[in-house]
């Protein structure tokens, strides 16, 4: 049978070890179970309600306090008590505390806990974002977490597949959040709902790991279950620095059957793109947006806090102000991201520009704390929605961005090109160094 | 099982951070969370809505965050029934789990669209408008006229009539 990146991984996972198809539903075990504050405390109830003794493999469970951290209301602090209790009650090994950790799906890669073909599991839309590392990650309610951790395993529908093949060469200031933003745009919110998209060609060789990370961070915003990339050298090279050794990697077969197949020249992705409020697909090239005032940047989530991302915004804010009227919130997504930044020079940077440094969280990109925006108020950020209220008041407007983008508004005051303010010979040495971008 | 309702009429991409803000998934009490439903975008609806009340919506309702406290706050709202063109997948998944009837009919939905219905608000349009839905069946009935909705799979039929996705789990647990 030939098979999908999603069916192979899908066949290995299934408890019965049966080749599986899309349309089949299968019991799969697996490999990692993330819980978080925000969706963990409805998990402890329904965990409870299944009257489950024990988790079934504790080994598996990783716990970790970001979406309200550090609390900002009792409420939050309440939850973060049954998380902590929860922990300790069914002895979970991998929990990261405040000040421990950092943001989630940026984290577990970060500490070894994913390598290609995983199957992960997470109380989190977001937990798609594990397709970087060529892995198999999806988002469940909490009470799908709960069953997951009563039993070991839980039920999948093996979805339909999509395939996005990115050939040619890299554009200036073209970064993993456009590649994702030009699918969303052509296929719609929902253009791939229930189903696997997956990501591949030798034109994302291109791409670092973090920007493979921004790329399936929003496949959920075209409603898909999960997106992948397709095994290639650079995810072979990050596995083994990661883990030491490298597993065999997931490729599609030559004749595996999908539902849509589109391949894009990346010449044709000529500027960096935008979406506009309120939608994550409502996006347009950058031109047709500059010139918008903005009153917040926001720069940092799950995907697009990393070091990547922290040196695209530094290269742009060196030596240059934030623009009087605009404030810029900057989030390093994990502790060690933040320790290398303040290596590299790069908070320094920041802090001389006049940006605010949060500390590692959800914060405002999920509209909890930390830079909630107010009626009328105007932001451009590196999140992955700008639905009405999403951080904040539902009369608030945000745009969606790239790092580089992000950071030239926040220097101008306005929807900015970087072109205009920076060169990209010199962004691509600062940003990447060594790696060949195009 | 019959269920009737007046209706409560939305769009297309309703997505869970309009029905439940971010800002309030610290929350896990029903009753609490359901005091905020759709908050941001039509903070009346809350008054408006009355027990066994149904929703019914466009393509794609429930889109983005997982966060089951959407599913939670609708049923505390005393939202009975969801009739959607479609329904975001984990969205989909939350309300089997929780216990929220949800039907596929763009066959209703589109007929309700071109009735182009008045209602009170902006970002859902209340109504006085009844429909009966027959969860057994899928049939839906409006005025005279009856709608078809889509049979949900076999697999999960079979997880509702075990008592829902908790029973299941508990007898695998068993075992």
């Amino acid at each position: 049978m030939k098979q999908t990146i999603a069916e192979k991984i899908l066949s290995k996972k299934n408890i019965e070890r049966k080749e599986v198809k899309a349309g089949d539903i299968i019991l799969g075990k697996p490999d990692v179970i993330l819980i978080n504050d925000a969706s963990g405390p409805l998990t402890f109830i329904q965990f409870k309600n299944i009257g489950a003794k024990k988790i079934a493999d504790p080994q598996s469970v990783v716990v970790v306090l970001d979406h309200f951290s550090p609390p900002p209301s009792l409420s939050a602090a309440e939850t973060f008590k049954e998380t902590r209790k929860f922990v300790q009650e069914y002895d979970i090994p991998n929990f990261f505390e405040i000040g421990k950790g950092g943001i989630e799906h940026t984290l577990l890669p970060e500490r070894g806990f994913i390598r290609p073909g995983s199957l992960i599991i997470g109380g989190d839309s977001h937990t798609c974002t594990y397709g970087a590392f060529n892995a198999f990650g999806t988002g469940l309610g909490s009470t799908d977490i709960a069953v997951a951790l009563a039993l070991g395993y839980t039920w999948f529908l093996v979805p339909e597949s999509q395939r996005f093949k990115f050939e040619g060469k890299r554009m200036p200031f073209v970064s993993g959040k456009d590649l994702i933003l030009k699918v969303i745009k052509d296929i719609g919110v929902d253009g791939a709902t229930y189903q696997s998209i997956e990501f591949a060609g030798s034109g994302l060789l291109q791409f670092n790991i973090d920007e493979y990370m921004a790329l399936c961070n929003m496949a959920v915003e075209a409603g898909a279950k999960t997106g992948i990339v397709e095994g290639n050298d650079n995810i072979a090279k990050w596995t083994v620095s990661k883990i030491g050794y490298l597993p065999e990697l997931v490729k599609a077969d030559e004749g595996a059957e999908y539902v849509n197949s589109i391949e894009y020249n990346l010449s044709e992705i000529d500027e960096p793109l935008v979406a506009k409020p309120h939608s994550p697909g409502n996006v347009v090239s950058i031109p047709e947006v500059e010139g918008i005032h903005v009153d917040q940047v926001y720069i940092g989530n799950c995907a697009n806090g990393t070091l990547t991302d922290l040196r695209q915004a530094a290269f742009v804010l060196k030596g240059r102000n934030v623009a009087k009227g605009t404030r810029l919130i900057v989030v390093p997504a994990t502790q060690q991201i933040y320790k290398q930044a303040i290596k590299k020079g790069l908070i320094e940077i920041f802090l001389e520009a006049g940006a605010s440094i949060s500390t590692p969280t959800c914060g405002a990109c999920f509209g909890g704390h930390m830079g909630l925006l107010s009626d009328g108020e105007v932001a451009i950020t590196t999140t992955n929605r700008n639905f009405r209220g999403r951080m904040g008041s539902a009369k608030a407007e945000i745009y969606l961005a790239n790092a580089f983008v992000a950071a030239a508004s926040a220097v101008t005051g306005y929807i900015t090109n970087p072109k205009k303010i920076v060169n990209w010979e010199e962004a691509k040495k600062f940003v990447y160094g060594d790696q060949n971008v195009n | 099982m019959l269920i009737e309702g007046n209706i409560h009429i939305m769009g297309d991409n309703v997505d869970t951070d309009v029905i439940i803000p971010g800002r309030y998934l610290s929350l896990t009490d029903p009753k609490e969370i359901a005091k905020h439903i759709f908050e941001g975008v039509e903070p009346e609806f809350v008054k408006r809505v009355k027990p066994g009340d149904i929703i019914v919506a466009g393509r794609n309702f429930g889109s983005g965050s997982s966060r089951e406290h959407a599913v939670i706050g609708l049923k505390a709202l005393g939202i009975s029934a969801i009739v959607a063109k479609s329904f975001a997948r984990i969205f989909y998944r939350n309300a089997i789990n929780v216990g929220l009837p949800i039907f596929i009919s763009p066959q209703l939905v589109e007929f309700l669209e071109q009735m182009e219905i008045r209602g009170v608000g902006s970002f859902i349009k209340s109504t006085d408008l009844t429909i009966r839905i027959y969860a057994e069946s899928g049939e839906i009935e409006f005025l005279d006229r009856k709608f078809k909705s889509t049979a949900l799979p076999k697999f999960i039929q079979d997880i509702i009539a075990s008592g829902g996705i908790i029973e299941w789990a508990r007898k695998r647990l068993g075992k």
